[in-house]
């Protein structure tokens, strides 16, 4: 008689809402055989706060900050999606220079959220130095946004018709000296993982997410191109003045947890790139164009979509020519990448589920919203 | 100057004088036993600060500051908070083994110390299958997390249990062997003796003529103390805490007691048997004394724990298991035999 | 008639040896009991049935823990016990290993073949393998 003829119970457990790895008030019911994992069933809603909703009630400009609630690691890229939808919706050209510091910041933003993820990432996979080495980058660009705005974490910077405040003088000397040396903390964090063989060890072959089961689930964002699909809106259907940068789109091949990592380390080098572009070309002029509290877009809907740091946000906005809202959706990307979980974290033993749940890179509040 | 040995040798004289023999050895055991116990509390007070420190300067922060000089006493003031931290007790556990897995794990830690030698002459009772006690005794951990997560009536528990474990019985196998290679050499179990014949220069030393052993042994027994990258049994980040997610207060202290004393033991096992014990590295550096040898040469091996444990990310069970019966345990037979031949060659 | 007994321990300076381990034991349960009772002194002691819920991460349990486990931990703990127990035997035999000559390296290279050959047998079958 072998091993498996035995009859063994399986475990039904919750992991979260109160768990360490499950990034959030997340609740995962799995059905446990031993350590192998057979069952996963996500539970969400905890943090459902109606932004959608909220929406309807408050005036176009107002609703900015709403937006900066829905992904608090990417908030500048969240005010992006929903700026660049509304304009597109009310047909509102904006100055040159409003556009520049947009992407400069959604850049810098993007940095900094994934290197909150690999932080968290690496943290589940038991190491606990490369998290705070990422913090110390992300407190840089942290410092240039709260030197712009005011704001560490709820930006609330961009509006319709460009951003809320320019630069200040000390930003560009202070980001010239973070994009010299972020490339060598990239490195460090590569020496530090990237040939560590247990590391390699843990997310090798982990969590395989084949391209077919990606397109199924829509799944966008990095864990997509880990995947193998060369698939990047920002190149796609370039918004904003994406078009005029130089960069790449790193992609996977395998497409388990190591593609994942390594297409985000890339990306976080892509995204210097840009930011460094940015500054070079940053023009004069006015930064913003005055939009009114009550500004009344046509009778219409509008359906945009961006590359935010977790893959698409997209906006569709209807509106009735009232300083409101009719109906606003947001589709957010981690929603979609958390429905993989558990086509691709079954069988796997636990520890794998907790590094795949890091590696697919989710935010709760984007989730539930 | 300041060796230690004249000051027992004169208590235990005058205590011959006054007392019949019996009685000379239960106060012996009592009085080195309250001593040992005092030590080893001051060691895992600094181990936990040390250890904030270490990982705090690894990873660029300070640490503790405010408690006394660079945070000094911040682990008097954890123990505090700990002693009156309110013991809740799971409705469903079962309560006689939950209250002696904390018991077990401390005495199990402790009942070693009995044949380690901390310097010259200052041993315990130099036992003469002291290695083999060692194992024997520091294996009991296992029991005991195997009763705390038992115990606890909690999922996460009593899988860190089968963890802890799996993970500690396959570890011991290689443990064993891997001390095999110097006991052919030495041909003693004793400790003392171990280390007399390590006498000199550092050439001397054990792990210069079993180096594939030490390996073996050291990562085998990070993986017995249960300390990262082998961490499993209290992964937190996937079992919460493992077996003691159910332990509060002064219970969870003693198993982390425990945890820390199992570092400071198996640092004193590697320098007894491949570092010269007491010994000074070079013969004209025996004006230090033997304990300062000692002490100093375990924490270094403790920092090199440290060090481990806040560079490297955590291994799967599955790749744990493999880890010891695949690899760890053909090594130790390899250094086995290596050892035979190079015993009888030369 | 010639002291064949000479540098062995009696059985008294056995217990001796031992009597410490003995009252370290009392000791170690002593100290680790009065601190929890000290603790219980001072600390405060305020149940209630939700704390006393068993943790499963802020949700109530699901299912009882008690259960037919999978056995995968204890097929290790099976070769845990065979190759334990022939360790137990290198011991001795490692400590009076260069006294024998070429007669104990023989001796040990069968028995090590035996367990290397064990453990392979054991490799072969899938038990090292994590199902």
């Amino acid at each position: 008689m072998s091993v498996k003829q035995l009859r063994t119970e399986e475990m039904l457990i919750n992991m979260g809402p109160q768990h360490p790895s499950t990034h959030g008030v997340c609740k995962l019911v799995i059905k446990m055989d031993g350590e192998e994992v057979k069952y996963i069933q996500p539970h969400v809603g905890f943090l459902h706060r109606s932004i959608e909703k909220i929406a309807e009630n408050r005036n176009y400009p107002q609703f900015v900050p709403y937006t900066d609630r829905i992904d608090y690691c990417a908030s500048m890229n969240a005010n992006h999606a929903y700026v660049v939808a509304a304009e597109k919706l009310g047909d509102v050209e904006i100055p040159e220079r409003a556009e520049y510091l947009r992407v400069i910041m959604a850049e810098l933003n993007r940095i900094a959220s994934h290197l909150v993820w690999l932080a968290t990432f690496t943290i589940d996979l038991g190491a606990v130095t490369p998290f705070l080495y990422a913090f110390r980058e992300r407190e840089d660009i942290l410092d240039l946004f709260e030197m712009t705005c005011g704001q560490r974490l709820t930006y609330n910077y961009m509006t319709i018709g460009g951003v809320g405040w320019d630069i200040p003088k000390e930003f560009e000397p202070k980001l010239r000296q973070f994009l010299k040396i972020f490339p060598s903390r990239i490195d460090d964090y590569e020496d530090l993982l990237t040939n560590n063989p247990i590391f390699l060890h843990r997310t090798k072959g982990v969590g395989v997410l084949p391209k077919e089961t990606a397109y199924e689930y829509s799944v966008s964002g990095p864990s997509l191109r880990g995947s193998g699909v060369k698939w990047d809106i920002r190149k796609a259907e370039p918004y904003s003045i994406y078009d005029k940068f130089d960069f790449d789109i790193p992609i996977g091949t395998e497409g388990d947890a190591w593609d994942r990592y390594k297409v985000r380390l890339q990306e976080l080098r892509e995204s210097a790139k840009i930011v460094e572009q940015a500054i070079d070309g940053l023009p004069g002029g006015d930064f913003k164009k005055k939009v009114p509290l009550t500004w009344k877009p046509p009778e219409g809907e509008v359906f945009c979509r961006i590359e935010a740091p977790r893959g698409e946000m997209a906006y569709h906005i209807i509106s009735d020519g009232t300083p409101k809202p009719y109906r606003m959706k947001i589709r957010t990307a981690s929603f979609c990448n958390l429905q993989v979980l558990p086509i691709i974290g079954v069988n796997h033993m636990i520890a794998d589920l907790v590094a795949i749940f890091g590696s697919l890179d989710i935010i709760l509040p984007e989730v539930d919203r | 100057m300041l060796e230690l040995r004249p000051i027992f040798d004169a208590i235990g004289e005058f205590l011959n004088s006054i007392l019949p023999e019996f009685w000379v050895t239960i106060v012996s055991a009592f009085g080195t036993g309250a001593i040992i116990l005092g030590v080893a509390s001051v060691f895992v007070l600094f181990f936990v600060w040390w250890e904030r420190k270490v990982s705090a300067h690894m990873q660029q922060r300070y640490g503790p500051m405010r408690t006394g000089w660079h945070g000094w006493l911040q682990t008097i003031a954890d123990g505090v908070k700990l002693l009156q931290k309110e013991d809740l007790i799971p409705r469903d556990a079962d309560k006689l083994v939950y209250l002696f897995a904390p018991v077990v794990c401390f005495v199990a830690a402790f009942l070693a110390y009995v044949t380690i030698p901390f310097g010259e002459g200052l041993i315990v009772q130099d036992l003469n299958i002291g290695i083999l006690y060692i194992i024997a005794i520091t294996t009991f951990t296992v029991v005991s997390l195997l009763m705390a997560g038992w115990a606890s009536h909690n999922k996460w528990s009593l899988l860190g249990g089968m963890r802890s474990a799996a993970q500690i019985i396959s570890y011991e196998v290689p443990l064993s062997l891997s001390l095999i290679g110097v006991i052919m050499i030495a041909e003693t179990l004793s400790m003392v003796s171990i280390v007399v014949q390590q006498e000199g220069w550092f050439w001397n030393w054990y792990v210069f003529r079993q180096p594939l052993g030490f390996i073996v042994y050291y990562i085998a027994a990070t993986a017995e103390a249960n300390r990262t990258p082998f961490d499993i049994p209290e992964a937190e980040q996937e079992l919460v805490a493992g077996y003691n997610v159910e332990y509060s207060g002064m219970k969870w202290a003693m198993f982390f007691f425990a945890e820390y004393i199992n570092m400071l033991t198996i640092s004193a096992i590697a320098v007894t048997l491949f570092f010269g014990g007491w010994h000074a590295p070079a013969p004209f550096l025996d004006f230090i004394p033997s304990w300062i040898w000692f002490v100093g040469k375990c924490l270094l091996s403790v920092f090199v724990l440290m060090w481990f444990r806040w560079t490297y990310p955590r291994v799967r069970v599955d790749q744990l298991m493999a880890f010891a019966w695949k690899f760890m345990l053909p090594l130790a037979f390899v250094n086995i035999i290596l050892t035979g031949f190079g015993i009888y060659l030369f | 008639m010639p002291d064949r007994f000479a540098g062995r321990l009696t059985a008294l300076e056995m217990f001796g040896n031992y009597a410490y381990t003995g009252i370290w034991l009392l000791i170690g349960v002593g100290f680790v009991l009065v601190t929890f009772w000290f603790a219980s002194l001072i600390r405060p002691q305020r149940p209630n049935p939700t704390k006393l819920e068993n943790y499963e991460c802020g949700e109530m349990p699901l299912s009882a823990s008690y259960l037919q486990f999978n056995v995968k931990y204890y097929i290790f703990a099976l070769i845990f016990v065979i190759f334990d127990v022939e360790v137990v035997f290198l011991f001795p035999w490692a400590v009076v290993y260069n006294s024998l000559g070429l007669f104990a390296l023989i001796e040990m290279l069968v028995f090590l073949l035996i367990l290397i050959f064990g453990l392979a047998y054991a490799w072969k079958k899938g038990a090292l393998q994590w199902v």
